[in-house]
């Protein structure tokens, strides 16, 4: 397999009620990494449209969003692993760039949650999962997270205030992300006796929706040296892996199966481990996601991730920073864009270029983006 | 055209839960069962495969003639469940209720939390699944005290 670079990253603010319509939206993350590239639209040999479908009143928005960001007639498609969506559009695009079918191609994220009503969102909601066999008992996200979070704290002895350190991290760095949707601090007290959602999750253990869209430009080592590119960041590791959707179906309620095979691969095909990766983002949709998360990648031992958060580790200047930008807590989760927007923050770190959340001379930066609760999971592995 | 008649739609898994988001099924069967008190999984008499939830087709020897029901019984022991504060469309009415996964050892079932009040739910505790009749007519099944 020939070597694959990020030559281009780019994203849009993550807020509430985007003022304009998806393709206006795609638009912004479009504009940033080409611009940050520096190439023009001929040099991009195929688009891969991400979003979460159920939220997309345009049917097909691949062809609309080609269209008006001029990228005809290159080939476009469009492709949905829920919330790990655009990863799995980098990982299609690695693909198509590692075998020679395309010298470079834009995997170009979206999502536009305020597209539809509060009301049809509750009732696309309850059929998050297993509509047959789940969704019949009345079944909502948070529900999921919650049951994950209840069965890690009954095995650990793991507390609901390690999970709202998890929330307190993040909400030190959302202040700091202007393109983050909430910037305000979160105290401890705050998080503890916020109302529940889905027990034992609190408020203040979920994430916001937001509108938002993520642009990453990959291209093959010919073309970066061909087209001058500075400082490419090189994908060294890429794995991706599924579960069960039916939780009757899982083995464990206090890890995720397809994060822990995706982590696998993606250590193995770098050639390297936990202990090697300087600057992390994980798929901090609910605190408890972060939790699993630390233990899954390796970055603590099973059971041993209250104490990362509890010591600050996972904090800017700790042994393992995670979600230094606010992580989806503070940034908001635009489902199509979050996987990009993960990549983009570890290339903005790769290239020293994070700004007051960079961290000292990362060489090996992770992303971990995980779709459904732990039904789809990817793992990149990003070097300078 | 024709005068064939539409075959006569199998809805009755219509029937299952608060909300159906699924009328017809191969294992519609599943809802006689559930009103004659049972709850039943499948086993495949080719190769032995046991499934919950039920499933007519299956995939380790991709036989799909020889799939025959079974009664799950006795007590299994509470892997998780929440409790939730907020409900989507249609399920409003039931809150507060708490969704679970009983585990019976050689299989497990997503389900509901039935008559054990909430404060007194504990990961581990002993519970055993029993059909239950709602008010309109339709059915699931719940996990209650042995
Ligand atoms: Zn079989």
């Amino acid at each position: 397999m020939s070597k694959v670079a990020i030559i281009g990253v780019g994203q849009s603010s993550f807020v509430r009620g985007y003022p304009g319509s998806i393709r206006e939206l795609a638009f912004e993350a479009y504009t940033e990494a080409m611009n940050d590239a520096e190439l023009s639209n001929e040099q991009i040999g195929a688009t891969i449209v991400c979003s979460a479908p159920e939220y997309d009143k345009q049917r097909s928005p691949a062809g609309v969003i080609a269209e008006y960001c001029g990228l005809n007639p290159q080939p476009t498609f469009y492709t949905e692993s829920l919330c790990c969506s655009s990863t799995t559009g980098l990982r299609l695009a690695h693909a198509m760039v590692s075998g020679g079918m395309h010298e470079s191609v834009m995997v170009l994220g979206f999502q536009k949650m305020s597209e539809i009503t509060s009301a049809e969102s509750q009732e696309r909601m309850g059929r998050g999962a297993d509509i047959q066999w789940e969704s019949p008992f009345g079944t909502m996200m948070p529900a999921y997270y919650a049951m994950f979070a209840q069965g890690y704290l009954s095995q650990y002895g793991a507390s609901e205030e390690d999970l709202a350190l998890i929330r307190v991290k993040a909400a030190t760095y959302g202040q700091l992300n202007e393109r983050a949707v909430y910037r305000k601090p979160v105290e401890l007290a705050q998080c503890l006796s916020a109302d529940p959602v889905a027990s034992p999750l609190k408020v203040f253990d979920c994430c916001a929706n937001a509108d938002g869209s993520s642009c990453i430009i990959v291209a093959g080592e010919d073309k970066v040296k061909q087209w001058g590119i500075k400082q490419p960041v090189w994908i060294k590791g890429i794995g991706s892996a599924s579960a069960p959707v039916n939780l009757a179906l899982r083995e464990s309620f206090s890890s995720f199966a397809a994060a822990t095979e995706a982590g696998r691969q993606a250590y193995a095909m770098a050639g390297i481990g936990p202990r090697d990766i300087d600057v992390a983002e994980v798929h901090d949709c609910f605190t408890i996601a972060e939790m699993l998360a630390y233990e899954d990648l390796g970055f603590a031992p099973r059971g041993g991730g209250p104490e990362l958060i509890r010591a600050k580790q996972t904090y800017k200047d700790g042994s393992i920073p995670v979600n230094v930008d606010g992580g989806l807590l503070s940034k908001g989760h635009p489902i199509g864009a979050t996987g990009g927007s993960q990549i983009r923050t570890i290339v903005l770190q790769l290239r020293g270029k994070a700004g007051d959340i960079q961290v000292k001379n990362p060489e090996f930066g992770l992303v971990h983006n995980m779709g459904g609760v732990g039904i789809y999971g990817n793992v990149v592995i990003l070097g300078s | 055209m024709s005068g064939h008649k539409k075959p006569e739609a199998d809805r009755r898994f219509a029937r299952f839960g608060t909300v159906s988001f699924t009328a017809t099924s191969k294992v519609n069967d599943f809802i006689d069962y559930l009103e004659d008190g049972q709850v039943c999984g499948t086993k495949c008499r080719t190769c032995g495969a046991v499934f919950f939830p039920p499933r007519a087709q299956c995939f380790k020897c991709r036989d799909q003639a020889a799939i025959e029901w079974f009664q799950v019984s006795g007590s299994g022991k509470l892997a998780t469940f929440s409790e939730l504060k907020y409900a989507p469309t249609g399920f409003g009415g039931d809150l507060p209720y708490a969704i679970a996964v009983l585990d019976m050892g050689e299989y497990k079932l997503f389900g509901r939390i039935g008559y054990v009040p909430l404060d007194e739910v504990r990961v581990g505790m002993e519970l055993v699944p029993q059909a239950h009749q709602l008010p309109d007519g339709q059915i699931i099944y719940v996990f209650n005290r042995p």
